[in-house]
């Protein structure tokens, strides 16, 4: 009788635990969000839920290409840099040599697409681990981008090295993509969506994708798949680097100068929510849509708490608590033998 | 030196309901080499390990001198007086630290040298050690890096080091797999000179001419069990058919024997191993052909310089008449050239993947569709294999590695011949396979054969020789020492070239 009762409490435990890690994540999501919703008047306002995504947004896309390099088995610690370069880039261009702002869009894509393309050398062909190869140029590119505007931050009207005035200001272009909206919806928020479907259409359902987790999975057997692991571990980079400057290129818009400490925060932000985004669902490997549903709890959660008063220090304890939830739910409790675990 | 002899009274060991030592009774008497000799999988490793301490619940008794000793943990076999020198060098000594450092490893990580010793304070001792070996290491060297040595110097620091405690027992665990002949030499003269110092020798190696060389006493391990010992001078034959095993299941080739006219693979001037010759190798299509070896004779390096995975690279190679140089398996699956590797779980699955995913990796732009993968036509390519080979599953959604050793190497096998192979290579398919998915492989082989295709089989086993192949090449030592069909030979020859003794 009590075997019987035990093997019914053991059965029941274990459809719980699998019950957790397939839909803990999303469940506290909603509880909180509900949480918020009831209690504060303010959160309820769809203003205040837009502002929130809106917000959320640049850290999405940019952990949206942390994800690529995580599929592939490594991890990019420079896109916080990168994003940050691109919002000093883009500035310069307007403010300093006074071009379109389509061009320094471009200008932006272009030096993210190049610094991922460094990353790539550095780690594929040169072998240098990864965490330590980003982390290298994490800091080349936040002193680097400091040398062509003297270590200050771009803003229309500065006074230049020669003695004059700068020529040029964020064109109302490039002001747009910050503040420019799709209906109701922000277009930052748009561009999030979008950039996440492509993402996740590219990972499952492309011959592209597949083989970018068989590179994550087993380089190995990927090779002697026949699979060229090295162009594929290459082109994660790039495209992290391409993401990263996507979003410095929103933050530029969103603060309308050259501030030299902006993306800095990003980095970490953009990790957590990438590896938080590998336990939505149990899925327990790094994937778009869970990328994009971490973004979104964090997001969540530090309105929340703003709305609710907390001083702006309770944010970075709430991340980190969001964060080591989340890996309970993949490492502790998932029994899966496949997961994202960093290398090196 | 102590003079005391070892052993080990009905040692058992397994690992879950994998029962890998059955009994083993074992003795290695003081002032003797005792050769063990065993094919993959015969249990030597583990038998290493319990005399190294590291598997401390295995059943049984070692007794030292007679008495019972507990070897509980690698520090406790040590103070036992049982020595270990494991295979890999490079991870036994500590680069960063000197050679006297080195090899007073031991004494100085227990105290016994203060923290303060210096460098100068510990040549006397590391002195005395080396020249109890009669090693001339001179203060210079003994002063270097350990980095800085080649694995020659760093295998006889491992061997020095290990003897430092005057050990009773000195296991020795492929000591040569690195080294060359000359090297090997110098090594063999050491080990000599510490058995005649009256240390018990444990003498582990896949080289039957060094243990012809250097053993006293012979011992013949497999499934877990001796099945032969020996005094020298040594019968070979005997010790290979115990190694390897007289086949209890007979007659097992029992299709015709095929044979191919077509060269298909033509290799010149294959060099596997520094110090090997050259040779020449042709394959033909329209046969199967299997070649032989014992572990470490060079067959992988065929297959990996066949696939392009190699560092080494033969002169030339033309496939059907045309170049080919394979610089990568991307090239070499291209031209039609696959490969079964040898370490499945390592080199061909992927966590949690699919059956069908797993198939189709390779041949991605089959089932896609402009952009997008066709999830439909990739699951009838997975139940297409699990059809066409048997495979036991519940079907082409469930995990590779949820499967049986069997049924996993058939989907492997099984996803190539979804190609359009010319060639196909199987490395050691059948370890850790069962009978049945083993029959399966070697007639989906002799099948491909049939159709005109070419296919290798590289083993260890004569048993499944006979099974698989038409075609026999012995290889010894890196280099093909017999070339025939089987019907014009039998499994003793075989044994008889593998056993000989350079």
């Amino acid at each position: 009788m009590s075997e019987i009762k035990r093997r019914v409490q053991e059965s029941l435990r274990v459809r719980m635990q699998e019950w957790l890690v397939r839909y803990g994540f999303i469940a506290v999501t909603l509880i909180l969000f509900t949480w918020f919703l009831l209690s504060e008047e303010t959160f309820r306002q769809p203003s205040t839920l837009f502002s929130m995504l809106k917000f959320t947004s640049v850290v999405a896309i940019v952990g949206l290409g942390v994800t690529f390099t995580m599929v592939v088995g490594g991890l990019d610690l420079s896109v916080g840099s990168v994003a940050g370069l691109g919002v000093t880039v883009s500035a310069m261009m307007m403010v300093i040599y006074n071009l379109t702002g389509l061009f320094s869009g471009i200008s932006v894509l272009v030096a993210g697409a190049v610094v991922g393309a460094i990353n790539a050398v550095l780690i594929v062909w040169m072998k240098i681990p990864d965490l330590l190869a980003t982390l290298g140029m994490m800091f080349i590119i936040m002193g680097l981008k400091l040398l062509p505007v003297d270590g200050q931050s771009v803003s229309s009207k500065m006074i230049l090295r020669d003695g004059t005035v700068a020529p040029g200001k964020f064109t109302d272009g490039f002001l747009q993509i910050d503040r420019a909206m799709v209906g109701v919806v922000p277009l930052p928020v748009v561009i999030w969506i979008v950039l996440t479907f492509i993402s996740w259409f590219m990972l499952t359902r492309t011959r592209y994708g597949r083989i970018m987790y068989a590179v994550g999975a087993n380089p190995e057997a990927a090779k002697l798949s026949g699979i060229r692991v090295e162009w594929y571990r290459a082109s994660a980079y790039v495209i992290s680097g391409i993401f990263a400057a996507i979003g410095g290129m929103i933050l530029s818009s969103r603060i309308g100068q050259g501030d030299i400490s902006a993306g800095n925060s990003l980095l970490l932000d953009a990790v957590a929510v990438a590896l938080v985004g590998t336990s939505v669902l149990g899925i327990g490997k790094p994937n778009a849509w869970g990328t994009a549903l971490g973004a979104l709890l964090i997001g969540i959660v530090i309105t929340g708490l703003t709305i609710k008063g907390f001083p702006y220090y309770a944010q970075d304890i709430a991340k980190g608590v969001v964060l080591v939830i989340a890996l309970t739910f993949s490492f502790t409790l998932s029994r899966k033998k496949a997961r994202f675990v960093p290398a090196t | 030196m102590k003079n005391n002899s070892v052993e080990m009274k009905d040692i058992s060991k397994s690992f879950d309901s994998n029962m890998v030592l059955r009994g083993v009774d074992l003795s290695v008497p003081a002032g003797k080499v005792t050769a063990l000799l065993g094919a993959n999988g015969a249990g030597k490793s583990t038998l290493i390990k319990i005399l190294s301490g590291l598997y401390p619940d295995h059943g049984g008794q070692v007794l030292v001198n007679g008495k019972p000793v507990v070897l509980e943990s690698p520090a406790r076999a040590k103070s036992q007086g049982i020595q270990t020198v494991h295979q890999r060098v490079d991870e036994a000594v500590v680069p960063g630290l000197s050679v006297a450092e080195n090899l007073l490893f031991e004494k100085i990580a227990a105290g016994a040298k203060g923290m303060s010793g210096s460098l100068r304070s510990l040549l006397p001792e590391a002195r005395k050690v080396a020249a109890a070996l009669s090693l001339d290491w001179s203060d210079r060297f003994l002063r270097k890096d350990v980095y800085e040595l080649d694995i020659a110097d760093q295998q006889l620091l491992t061997l020095a080091r290990a003897v430092v405690d005057e050990p009773s027992l000195l296991v020795l665990d492929e000591p040569t797999s690195a080294l060359s002949a000359a090297e090997v030499d110098t090594l063999m003269a050491v080990i000599r000179r510490l058995r005649d110092q009256g240390v018990g020798i444990l003498y582990v190696s896949h080289r039957l001419s060094e243990v012809d060389a250097i053993a006293d006493h012979l011992v013949v391990l497999r499934d877990g069990v001796i099945r032969g010992e020996q005094d020298k001078p040594f019968a070979w034959n005997d010790a290979l058919s115990q190694m390897l095993g007289e086949d209890s299941r007979g007659e097992s080739s029992a299709s015709a024997e095929q044979r191919g006219t077509e060269e298909l693979l033509a290799i010149s001037g294959l060099k596997l191993f520094p110090r090997s010759e050259p040779f020449d190798l042709s394959i033909r299509s329209g046969e199967v052909t299997g070649v032989i070896g014992l572990l470490g004779s060079g067959k992988s390096e065929i297959a990996e310089a066949i696939f392009g995975v190699s560092k080494i690279s033969p002169r030339s190679m033309t496939l059907d008449q045309r170049a080919y140089n394979p610089t990568h398996p991307a090239r070499a699956i291209k031209r039609g050239v696959y490969l079964v590797p040898e370490d499945r779980a390592r080199l061909s699955m992927f966590p949690e993947w699919s059956i069908s995913q797993t198939v189709t990796l390779p041949f991605l732009e089959k089932v896609t569709k402009g952009m997008t993968i066709n999830f439909a036509q990739e699951k009838e390519m997975g139940a297409e294999v699990i059809e066409n080979l048997g495979v036991v599953a519940q079907g082409p959604e469930q995990s590779v590695d949820s499967l049986s050793g069997g049924n996993q190497q058939k989907v492997i096998v099984g996803r190539w011949l979804m190609g359009d192979p010319k060639i196909l290579v199987l490395d050691e398919p059948f370890r850790g396979v069962d009978i049945g998915a083993r029959r399966a492989i070697s007639q989906k082989s002799r099948d491909l054969a049939a159709s005109g295709r070419a296919v290798l089989v590289f083993t260890s086993e004569v048993d499944e020789l006979f099974e698989v192949a038409d075609r026999v090449i012995v290889l010894v030592d890196g280099v093909p020492r017999m070339d025939t069909y089987l019907s014009k030979t039998n499994r003793e020859e075989i044994m008889n070239t593998m056993s000989e003794v350079a």
